[in-house]
C-alpha cells in the first residue's frame, strides 16, 4: 500500500483561554492519500480550521506528527516552515484575503515573487492561472472592483501559481452566493482531477462537502471514525 | 517592484490621515529647522570669532573704559602682533527702532586686524582721509537704502547729541558668517567731541581688540597684559574673542536652552502623532501582512514594507519642511534682521532635520512592525473578517 501523502499522528492542540487550557484537537489520527480531495466538516469549535492551518503549517501542535510529501513539518523552524509553505501550500480563504492595493494579475503574480523568476516570467505565469480561473480579461481590476466569487478564483489563481503540493481551503464557499460557490467547487474539483492536487477543505455546508472524495467530522476535538 | 507598489500604496490608502500626518511632519520640520537656527543665529558671534584674537577690557566691568594711552603698552607685549581700539556707541537712525551696532574704532588698524569686512580700496581710502567718515555693512545700508555720499546723522544715548556722518564706504563679509549689518566710524572724530562735550570721557578706550602671534599664545599674552595693569587704577580682563562673545550669550543661556528644547519638543509631539498613524493602519492591515507570511513571506518583509511605510510618509513631510525652511528664514532675516543679523540656515541644522525624520521613522514602525511580524498568522488572519 502506497504512503498517504499527508499523514498525521497524535495530534494534539489547546489554546489558552482566559487563564484556562482549552484543549482544541485530542489524539488526531489522519491519512490523504496522493490525489485526495478531503473535506472536513464539524459544528463551530470543533477543530475543523485548527486541524487545517496546522496541517498547512501556519500553527504549531503541542504534541504527535505531520508529515505531508514525506517532510515532517512539526520539527521544522519557523524559517524553514514559511520556506516550506511558500513552495508546497496554497492557501483558499472565506474571505479571499487579496492584497487591496494590487490589481487581480498582481495578486496571483506576489507569491511568485519568492519563486526567483524574471519579472516576464511571473507576468506570464501569473495570466495563465488567471485564465484557467477565466478571469483573463479582468487582471487589471483591483480587489474592490471584483465580485466575491471574481474574488475568489483570483485567491484560487494564487494558491496555485506556485504549483503547490496541497491545497487548503477554509469555507471557500461561506461567503458567496449558491451561483459562485458552484463555480469555485467546479474549479476545485477540476484542479484536483486535471492538476492531481491533494485539497483539503473545511466546510459546514454538506452540499459543498459532497465534491469531496472522502468527508470526515470533527466532534469537539476527535474526529469520527473513517467511513 | 510589487513590493515597493504595495509600500507606497499603502503609505496612501487612508489619504486624509496620511496627508495630516505629512502636514504635521512639515510643520515640526520647519519648526525645528527655524528654533535650530535661531539657536545658531544667537551663537553666531562666537562662531565668528578668530582665535588669534583677543579683547580687553576693564575688568570690573565692560561699561568701565580704558585709557587710551594702555595702546602703547600692549602694543609692546610679547606675543601682541597688532593693536586696536573702540567704544561702543550704541545710537539709532532717526527713531529709537532703528537700532544697530554701531562703534567708534581706530579705522586703520581695526580693518587690519578685523580682515574679515572686506572694502574696496577707493573707499578704504576715502574712509581713512575724512574725520567724520564712517562704513556700513551691506545689508545695513540697503535696510535704510544709503548710499555712499550720504551724510547721515546718529542719535546718540550714551553719547547724547546729534552725531553726523559721512558714508565713505560698504563693506561685505569675507563669507556668510559675517555680521554685515555694523557702522564704524572714526574714534578721533568721537574722541575730539568727547574732549569737547565730556572731558572726562575722552581719550578713554572701551575695549582693545589684539592680534596675537599664534592662536596657541593666547592665554601667556592675556596674562601678560592684565599683569602689566595690575594694581592700577584700569585693571584690564583680557580674553579670547570667542569668550568675550559668549560672555553676552551666556547671559541668554537659559533662553536658548529653552528654545533648543521646545525644538525637541516639537519633534517628540510629531513622533507620537505618527507612531498613532503607523499603529492604526498596521492594526487595520494585520490581516494582510499575516496573508503575505501565510505566502511565504518572512518577518523581515514585514518589516521593511512598515519601516518603509512610515519612511514614506515622515520624509515627505520632513523634506518638505526642510524645503519650506529656506523661505521661511528669508522671510524671518528680512522681519527680524535686526535682532539677527546673521541668520543661515546651516547644513548641521539640515542634517539634524533628516536625523529627526529617521528617529521618527523608525520610532513609530518599530512597535506595530513587531506586531505584524510575529503576531501569531492564525489570529492575526481573523482580523480579515
Amino acid at each position: 500500500m502506497a504512503e498517504p501523502f499527508v499523514k498525521i499522528r497524535n495530534l494534539s492542540k489547546s489554546y489558552w483561554r482566559g487563564g484556562r487550557q482549552v484543549p482544541v484537537l485530542a489524539g488526531i489520527d489522519i491519512d490523504v492519500a496522493e490525489g485526495e480531495f478531503l473535506a472536513l466538516m464539524g459544528p463551530s469549535g470543533s477543530g475543523k480550521s485548527t486541524l487545517l492551518n496546522l496541517m498547512a503549517g501556519i500553527d504549531n501542535a503541542d504534541t504527535g506528527t505531520i508529515e505531508i510529501g514525506g517532510v515532517e513539518i512539526t520539527s521544522l523552524t519557523e524559517a524553514e516552515l514559511t520556506a516550506w509553505r511558500s513552495d508546497n501550500v496554497g492557501f483558499i480563504f472565506q474571505f479571499y484575503n487579496l492584497v487591496p492595493v494590487l490589481t487581480a494579475l498582481e495578486n496571483v503574480e506576489l507569491p511568485l515573487v519568492l519563486q526567483g523568476l524574471s519579472r516576464k516570467e511571473r507576468k506570464e505565469r501569473a495570466a495563465f492561472f488567471l485564465g484557467l480561473v477565466n478571469l483573463s480579461e479582468r487582471t487589471d481590476h483591483y480587489p474592490g472592483q471584483l465580485s466575491g466569487g471574481e474574488q475568489q478564483r483570483v485567491a484560487i489563481a494564487r494558491a496555485m501559481v506556485t504549483d503547490p503540493l496541497l491545497l487548503v481551503a477554509d469555507e471557500p464557499t461561506g461567503d458567496l452566493d449558491r451561483r459562485s460557490a458552484e463555480e469555485v467547487l467546479e474549479l476545485m474539483e477540476k484542479l484536483n482531477r486535471e492538476f492531481k492536487k491533494v485539497i483539503v477543505m473545511v466546510t459546514h455546508d454538506p452540499k459543498s462537502a459532497e465534491r469531496a472524495h472522502v468527508i470526515r467530522h470533527l466532534e469537539k476535538g476527535y474526529l469520527n471514525a473513517a467511513p | 517592484m510589487l513590493l515597493l507598489k504595495i509600500l507606497f500604496r499603502n503609505a496612501f490608502r487612508h489619504k486624509l490621515r496620511t496627508i495630516l500626518t505629512i502636514l504635521g511632519m512639515t510643520i515640526a520640520i520647519l519648526a525645528f529647522g527655524i528654533l535650530r537656527t535661531v539657536v545658531d543665529a544667537w551663537y553666531a558671534g562666537v562662531e565668528a570669532s578668530q582665535a588669534n584674537r583677543l579683547i580687553t577690557r576693564n575688568a570690573i566691568s565692560l561699561t568701565f573704559s580704558l585709557p587710551i594711552s594702555y595702546a602703547e603698552k600692549i602694543r609692546q607685549t610679547e606675543g601682541v602682533e597688532k593693536v586696536s581700539w573702540g567704544n561702543w556707541f550704541g545710537a539709532y537712525y532717526k527713531e529709537e527702532k532703528n537700532f544697530f551696532a554701531n562703534m567708534a574704532v581706530d579705522p586703520k588698524s581695526h580693518l587690519e586686524i578685523v580682515d574679515e569686512l572686506i572694502l574696496d580700496p577707493a573707499e578704504k581710502s576715502e574712509y581713512f582721509k575724512d574725520r567724520r567718515g564712517a562704513i556700513a555693512g551691506r545689508k545695513l545700508a540697503e535696510r535704510f537704502g544709503w548710499k555712499i555720499g550720504d551724510i547721515i546723522t546718529l542719535k546718540g544715548t550714551i553719547y547724547p547729541g546729534d552725531w553726523d556722518f559721512v558714508l565713505k564706504g560698504i563693506y561685505m563679509g569675507r563669507d556668510e558668517t559675517v555680521d554685515e549689518s555694523i557702522f564704524l566710524f572714526h574714534w578721533d572724530y568721537f574722541n575730539e567731541r568727547m574732549k569737547v562735550q565730556n572731558p572726562m570721557e575722552a581719550d578713554q578706550a572701551g575695549f582693545y581688540i589684539i592680534e596675537i602671534e599664534r592662536p596657541e599664545m593666547a592665554a601667556a599674552v592675556s596674562g601678560r597684559i592684565d599683569a602689566i595693569f595690575k594694581n592700577s587704577l584700569a585693571e584690564t580682563l583680557t580674553e579670547t574673542e570667542r569668550a568675550f562673545q559668549l560672555s553676552f550669550v551666556s547671559m541668554t543661556e537659559a533662553i536658548m536652552m529653552a528654545i533648543q528644547l521646545v525644538s525637541v519638543v516639537v519633534i517628540a509631539i510629531i513622533m507620537a502623532v505618527s507612531a498613532n498613524t503607523m499603529a492604526m493602519s498596521v492594526r487595520e492591515r494585520l490581516a494582510e501582512y499575516a496573508t503575505m507570511r501565510t505566502l511565504g513571506f518572512g518577518a523581515g518583509t514585514v518589516f521593511l514594507l512598515i519601516f518603509g511605510e512610515s519612511a514614506v510618509i515622515t520624509f515627505t513631510g520632513a523634506l518638505a519642511g526642510v524645503a519650506l525652511t529656506f523661505p521661511a528664514a528669508g522671510l524671518f532675516r528680512s522681519e527680524l534682521g535686526q535682532f539677527f543679523p546673521i541668520f543661515i540656515v546651516k547644513a548641521t541644522t539640515i542634517w539634524l532635520d533628516l536625523g529627526a525624520a529617521l528617529v521618527v521613522s523608525l520610532v513609530s514602525a518599530v512597535v506595530p512592525a513587531f506586531r505584524a511580524a510575529t503576531a501569531p498568522i492564525n489570529s492575526a488572519l481573523r482580523r480579515a473578517v
